[in-house]
């Protein structure tokens, strides 16, 4: 009976697994936002690149300083090109109107975008794209394919060929493949801070609110033994 | 000087006393209501559900300081919590941790009581009360969870609300109705925003009052389910019994610490509990034109969901989806007859024959598989499975008047053990 119920169990779990399996295998990311250094240069990457067309508008110019151990003055000079309060979030000057009919989509806004995809996906959608002449930017991507976005990166990472393959690459840019990749984890790291810059901290206060409520369980535990010495 | 201030405390306290029932109140409920002495760990939830109830209530109290209800604005001031309002990001984080953990805690305490036949005689007007919270806890829930304005919030109240459109005749005025437009919207998110943050917490907290004072008419269960109130000593008091307190106050103080340690690891390490507790299509803002191509509930509800999708055939005239509504409903409502429909002479597993272990042990798998396919898309595999354990979930209540009578039980001891 047991075998029976066990032997169908594995019937049905094999085909649920294999139904859920399909789309293609994203790269892994591994960011680091604990590193300063790393998050620093995503943000330079960020500013350049990106927010010509996609803002963070939840973003704010003077939190990033303060995080990423930037003074206000430094931010002001090299990263502010879009706006001039340090107090602002990240918007752009383009108008949703006019992206629509250059792009025929509105670029999304990037505040919480390594939330809703996750910081494999972004990863793999910055190395993922190609040469393919059929699309109006002349680029198409691996991961999101036929995407509207053309490869802002290019000059940094060359062209690739079809496969993928960063050895045979159409064009050389100004980056080895292996300063690309460096490059772009660095940009999703900054990425993954700009969603939720509380996780910053939250590890650090977590350890310690965790160990206070240990050593209170201790505490606790201790008086609920010596109230119940009598109850047998 | 220190006699001074507890002089004046007691004088304090008597004053107090001659105009309202504090004393009174205490014994009845705190001092001198005796509790079983053999409560067992799954004896903790019913405190916890109350723990996590005033954490929801406190940090909802705080987020709605900030947030805005409002079709243009909640998404974003929901973000503007998270990074601007100072702590807003743990307050947010603790409410919505605490959504989930409130459904842990419950799931349990409503296992606990039909593992030891907790709603049976004289308890089961307590068990309907129970019964009425959990209903409005998942109204609350759900009412929430539209508030952050993100895709899955959208399309989540989208499809809850279109299924009253498959009820015959009034299906669509109704849903209409619910929404007060013909799509979800500022409308619905002002409404759903009321109901969250007024009617339905003064429900539950009316029903916890009525829950809390029903057990202590009656008195609490144990895991043998013997009426403790059968033995009592010559001052009137039950043998087996204890004070409330100092005994359960001191004995629930750890585990309302175990569930803070469990809380604040989701809360500082994994505040999405990798996409169940918090859904990563609801970071994406709700957009009225874009139906996600996987639009599951959270967690909570994936049994139901499951069932609700498990019905894919029309018969006697009746479309599936209608079939679907109302199965759905059945699945939650049908805990309401318990009491009834179960004819066991015994109150506690401990006690019970095998064919009801083995009946509740295949119920909670298929109540627990269920859940799991409810978060997934369907396929035909797992929409044949989720059949097999929709049947057996409503078999478990449907054949539970002859099975209870027809297992074997073993003797009850006098005093519990």
């Amino acid at each position: 009976m047991v075998k029976i119920i066990s032997y169908l169990g594995l019937i049905f779990w094999a085909q649920l697994s294999m139904s859920s399996e399909g789309g293609t295998k994203l790269m892994q990311a591994n960011v680091d936002i604990a590193n300063t250094v790393s998050l620093q240069n995503g943000a330079k990457l960020f500013i350049n690149y990106c927010v010509s067309c996609h803002s963070a508008e939840y973003m704010r110019y003077n939190r990033m300083a303060k995080d990423l151990g930037l003074s206000d003055d430094m931010v002001k000079k090299n990263l502010m090109f879009a706006s001039d309060k340090i107090g602002d979030t990240m918007t752009i000057a383009m108008r949703p109107d006019d992206a629509e009919q250059w792009f025929g989509v509105r670029p999304p806004d990037l505040s919480v975008i390594a939330r809703s995809k996750g910081v494999d996906y972004l990863y793999s959608f910055l190395n993922g794209f190609y040469v393919d002449p059929s699309r109006p930017t002349g680029v198409n991507n691996h991961y999101y394919p036929n995407t509207a976005m053309p490869h802002v990166l290019w000059e940094l990472q060359g062209l690739q060929d079809n496969h993928g393959d960063a050895d045979k690459t159409s064009s050389d840019g100004e980056m080895t493949s292996v300063q690309y990749q460096q490059a772009t984890r660095d940009l999703v790291a900054f990425l993954d801070y700009v969603g939720e810059p509380a996780k910053l901290v939250r590890y650090k206060i977590g350890f310690w609110v965790i160990a206070f409520l240990l050593v209170l369980f201790l505490v606790a535990c201790m008086v609920k033994k010596e109230y119940w010495k009598d109850i047998h | 000087m220190k006699s001074v201030i507890v002089k004046n405390l007691l004088g304090l306290r008597d004053w107090i006393d001659e105009r309202f029932p504090l004393i009174q109140l205490w014994n009845e409920h705190v001092g001198q209501y005796y509790a079983p002495k053999n409560f067992n760990f799954w004896y903790y939830f019913g405190v916890l559900a109350l723990v996590v109830l005033v954490i929801q209530i406190v940090t909802g109290i705080w987020l709605v300081m900030s947030y805005k209800p409002d079709a243009n604005f909640a998404f974003a001031s929901v973000e503007y919590i998270m990074r601007d309002v100072e702590w807003g990001w743990l307050i947010r984080y603790m409410h919505s941790t605490g959504a989930s953990f409130f459904f842990i805690v419950i799931y349990l305490h409503m296992f606990r009581g039909i593992m030891y036949g907790s709603y049976q005689k004289p308890r089961e007007l307590l068990w309907i009360l129970g019964m009425c919270l959990y209903l409005a806890l998942m109204a609350e829930a759900f009412f929430g969870y539209l508030l952050p304005w993100g895709q899955m919030s959208y399309w989540g109240a989208q499809v809850i609300i279109s299924l009253f459109g498959a009820i015959p005749f009034v299906g669509e005025t109704l849903s209409l109705w619910i929404r007060g437009d013909y799509v979800v919207s500022d409308i619905t998110l002002n409404r759903f925003f009321a109901f969250h943050v007024i009617a339905l917490p003064f429900a539950i907290a009316g029903l916890v009052v009525l829950h809390i004072l029903a057990l202590h008419h009656v008195g609490s269960n144990n895991p043998d389910g013997i009426d403790i109130k059968a033995n009592k000593n010559a001052q009137g008091k039950p043998i087996d019994g204890i004070p409330f307190h100092p005994y359960y106050t001191t004995k629930d103080a750890p585990a309302v610490v175990a569930l803070l340690i469990l809380m604040a690891v989701v809360i500082f390490f994994a505040p999405e509990m990798g996409g169940y507790f918090l859904e990563h299509n609801n970071f994406v803002p709700a957009d009225p034109l874009k139906t996600p191509e996987h639009i599951a509930p959270v967690w909570y509800f994936t049994p139901f969901y499951s069932i609700l999708r498990a019905n894919t055939v029309n018969f006697f005239m009746v479309p599936a989806k209608l079939w679907g509504v109302i199965f759905m409903g059945l699945g939650t409502m049908v805990f309401f007859l318990l009491p009834w429909l179960d004819k066991g002479k015994v109150r506690s597993i401990r006690y019970r024959g095998w064919i009801y272990k083995t009946a509740l042990g295949l119920f909670v798998v298929s109540f627990l598989i269920l859940g799991y396919l409810g978060l997934l898309p369907p396929t035909p595999a797992r929409t044949a499975l989720a059949q097999v354990c929709t049947v057996i979930y409503f078999l478990f209540f449907l054949l539970m008047p002859f099975y209870t009578k027809w297992d074997k039980t073993k003797p009850v001891p006098e005093r519990v053990t």
